[in-house]
């Protein structure tokens, strides 16, 4: 996923300016000129003024260089959606983690991700199982990091 | 045990003596071996590099004693750097950016059958270079440190800012990319309740936020979660695993060792500095060093057909770079590449605020640091040699399997820092950000230092603004921070003078 830098330096320039007029509303400090806006400003012109040279940059090379070259992966199905399950498997451990339980979430993940990667089912099922215990063994038992057990709270260890 | 304790502490100083203990204790060594451990198998998978095996061992350093915490993240990071060398010299893929330089030479050997001697000189002249560049740490840091005693503002802003410089411009092929990398870090730095005047900023109305952006889940998304990001959308066959035999790795060493003796010592000392200089690191030494070495060769015409003499000199600057990259870190508490400043973050999370201070008040612990480095060199020997010889079952560890496993590793260690799911947001968003960054060539390391410097360079800046009252002549006013701030400038201009030239030169020719 390449951009073209004007693309990329429009989104930086946008985002100085808005770091700009956010830290325009913070209020200042009685008697001081140095509050918590100063710093913030700094940045954001920076960022505006690299963004700028970015865009410039960019639009002089835009002949030779498209806006956005995806990469061969957008051309094979299977890699557009090992891609898209990586952080959609992250949203799901955000959402339910805590209904459903880590052992589960996780083993799921696991199970998931190495069979779309190409592994067997006997190695996804197996390393599931196995790397899950392990990390929550790790994690829950010795470094006492309450993950939670959700559908398995009865069963729990 | 006792008996050990007294000696030491009647030959150096007692202080030398309880750091001795705060690290022989069966804990501390099985952390470190079993750091070491890791950081071998993660820095020989092609792929998965020094930093992130520190990134992901850190939510367990998490739970540590500060000096436990370091000897680990020193283990492994050393031994992650050689371990680099081993796909580098068997399938000619560098396991670690710092193995780079050199990874045609070794390789060249193994075709010739040599691929034990490769390995073994990588090896011993990693062991070698990184003891070297502790004990110019260990004697270095704490006469530097009492030099430091007498900074102020003034000094901090301007160090802050030349590392962060460095780093942006000078360690990087584009300048303005590694600039927008670094503000990006500071922006996110400025997220939360500001360190002045306690006003939330940039929360977008999240109240996890309040307490800011945890630099572990940002790290953990920026260097874990973006590779695993890049490895789901490879087209690219995974590597063979090596198919040769692993002799005797010690077979003929001492020969060449002996020959290459002042190429060890060179390179050692060039490794060093660079490592010192901020924002350069084990990589930069490795080229560099390789580079210089064969411009003074005895033998120019054996480069490229599979000549040992590069390796002695880049696997020591590598290793010797990280002594050397603790220097800035420890006295200044200015990291000059990711590793340190990872460590740097996590002594700030541990109430030990890295700084000249630190060797005044608790100097056992910095003394206990300096008996981690050693350790953690001398132990490269053993295990490094165990990681040789387990090298074709290393790279047989499928891709596909590794990396959900990795997965699942990051999101526990996001979700253990405040025990909420909000650190795997934070993950996943920086993750997908660093993975777009780096594949349009913006470099990561920038950001991470910028994240962590950032309420250090704001802290100082604001207070020595009120103490000039604006004048920005009073940043120049005194010595030392006078000459820094001019170094700063030049190093400013470096990037604009390259650009003027490059435009003017194809005019005149």
């Amino acid at each position: 996923m390449r951009f073209n830098d004007a693309v990329l330096g429009a989104i930086v320039a946008a985002f100085g300016i808005y770091v700009i007029v956010e830290a325009g509303t913070f209020p200042g400090l009685p008697g001081q000129t140095y509050g918590p806006a100063f710093f913030p400003t700094i940045i954001g012109t920076v960022l505006g003024l690299c963004g700028t040279l970015l865009v410039v940059k960019g639009v002089a090379t835009a002949e030779r260089r498209p806006l956005v070259v995806w990469g061969e992966w957008v051309s094979s199905p299977r890699h557009i959606v090992n891609f898209v399950l990586v952080p959609v498997l992250l949203i799901a451990y955000i959402l339910f983690s805590k209904a459903v339980g880590f052992i589960l979430i996780s083993a799921a993940i696991l199970v998931i991700l190495i069979r779309r990667f190409g592994g067997g089912w006997k190695a996804a099922v197996a390393t599931s199982v196995l790397a899950t215990f392990v990390i929550h063994t790790m994690f829950y038992k010795v470094l006492h990091v309450p993950l939670p057990w959700g559908v398995l709270a009865p069963v729990a260890w | 045990m006792d008996i050990v304790v007294q000696l030491l502490s009647t030959v150096f100083s007692p202080v030398v003596g309880k750091a001795f203990f705060v690290i022989f204790q069966y804990e501390v060594l099985f952390v470190m071996v079993a750091a070491g451990a890791f950081g071998l198998f993660v820095g020989a998978t092609p792929g998965l590099t020094a930093t992130m095996a520190t990134a992901l061992l850190i939510p367990v350093t998490f739970f540590m004693d500060p000096v436990p915490a370091i000897a680990a993240i020193v283990a492994c990071e050393a031994m992650a750097i050689f371990a680099g060398d081993i796909p580098g010299a068997l399938i000619r893929i560098p396991g670690t950016p710092a193995s780079a330089a050199y990874v045609d030479e070794a390789h060249a050997m193994t075709r010739k059958g040599l691929a034990e001697t490769a390995l073994g000189t990588n090896l011993v002249c990693s062991v070698l270079g990184g003891l070297f560049g502790t004990v110019v740490l260990v004697s270095m840091a704490p006469s530097l440190a009492e030099f430091a005693l007498n900074f102020s503002s003034f000094e901090y802003f301007w160090l802050a800012c030349l590392g962060l410089s460095c780093a942006a411009m000078l360690a990087t092929d584009a300048p303005l990319k590694g600039l927008v990398s670094l503000f990006l870090g500071l922006f996110i730095s400025t997220m939360g309740l500001g360190i002045i005047a306690g006003f939330p900023r940039f929360t977008f109305g999240v109240n996890e936020l309040l307490g800011g952006v945890d630099f572990i889940a940002a790290m953990i998304g920026m260097f874990a979660i973006s590779e695993i990001l890049r490895y789901a959308a490879a087209t690219m066959a995974a590597p063979r695993p090596p198919q040769q035999r692993i002799g005797s790795l010690f077979k003929g060493l001492g020969r060449i060792l002996y020959k290459y003796k002042v190429n060890l010592l060179r390179s050692s000392m060039m490794g060093t500095v660079i490592g010192i200089l901020p924002g350069a690191g084990g990589d930069i030494a490795a080229w560099v060093t390789f580079a210089t070495s064969r411009k003074l060769s005895k033998e120019p015409e054996k480069w490229g057909t599979g000549h040992v003499e590069g390796l002695v000199d880049a696997s020591a600057s590598n290793n010797a770079a990280l002594g050397g990259a603790w220097v800035p870190a420890l006295v200044f508490g200015i990291p000059g590449d990711s590793v340190t400043a990872i460590a740097i973050g996590v002594l700030y999370m541990k109430g030990l605020t890295p700084g000249p201070t630190i060797f005044l008040h608790q100097p056992e612990q910095i003394y206990g640091v300096f008996i981690a480095f050693f350790l953690a060199n001398l132990l490269l020997l053993p295990l490094g040699f165990a990681a040789i010889r387990a090298s074709s079952q290393i790279l047989r560890v499928p891709r596909h399997i590794l990396m959900p496993v990795i997965l699942v590793f990051c999101v526990v260690g996001a979700f253990a820092i405040n025990n909420t799911v909000f650190g795997v947001t934070v993950m996943l968003v920086l993750g997908a950000i660093a993975y777009v960054m780096e594949e349009n060539g913006y470099p990561i390391a920038p950001a991470i230092l910028g994240i962590v410097l950032g309420p250090l360079l704001e802290d100082n800046f604001i207070t020595s603004m009120i103490k000039a009252d604006g004048h920005l002549l009073g940043f120049f006013e005194r010595p030392i921070s006078a000459a820094l701030g001019v170094v700063t400038l030049i190093v400013w201009m470096i990037p604009l003078v390259l650009f003027v030239r490059s435009r003017s030169r194809p005019a005149a020719a």
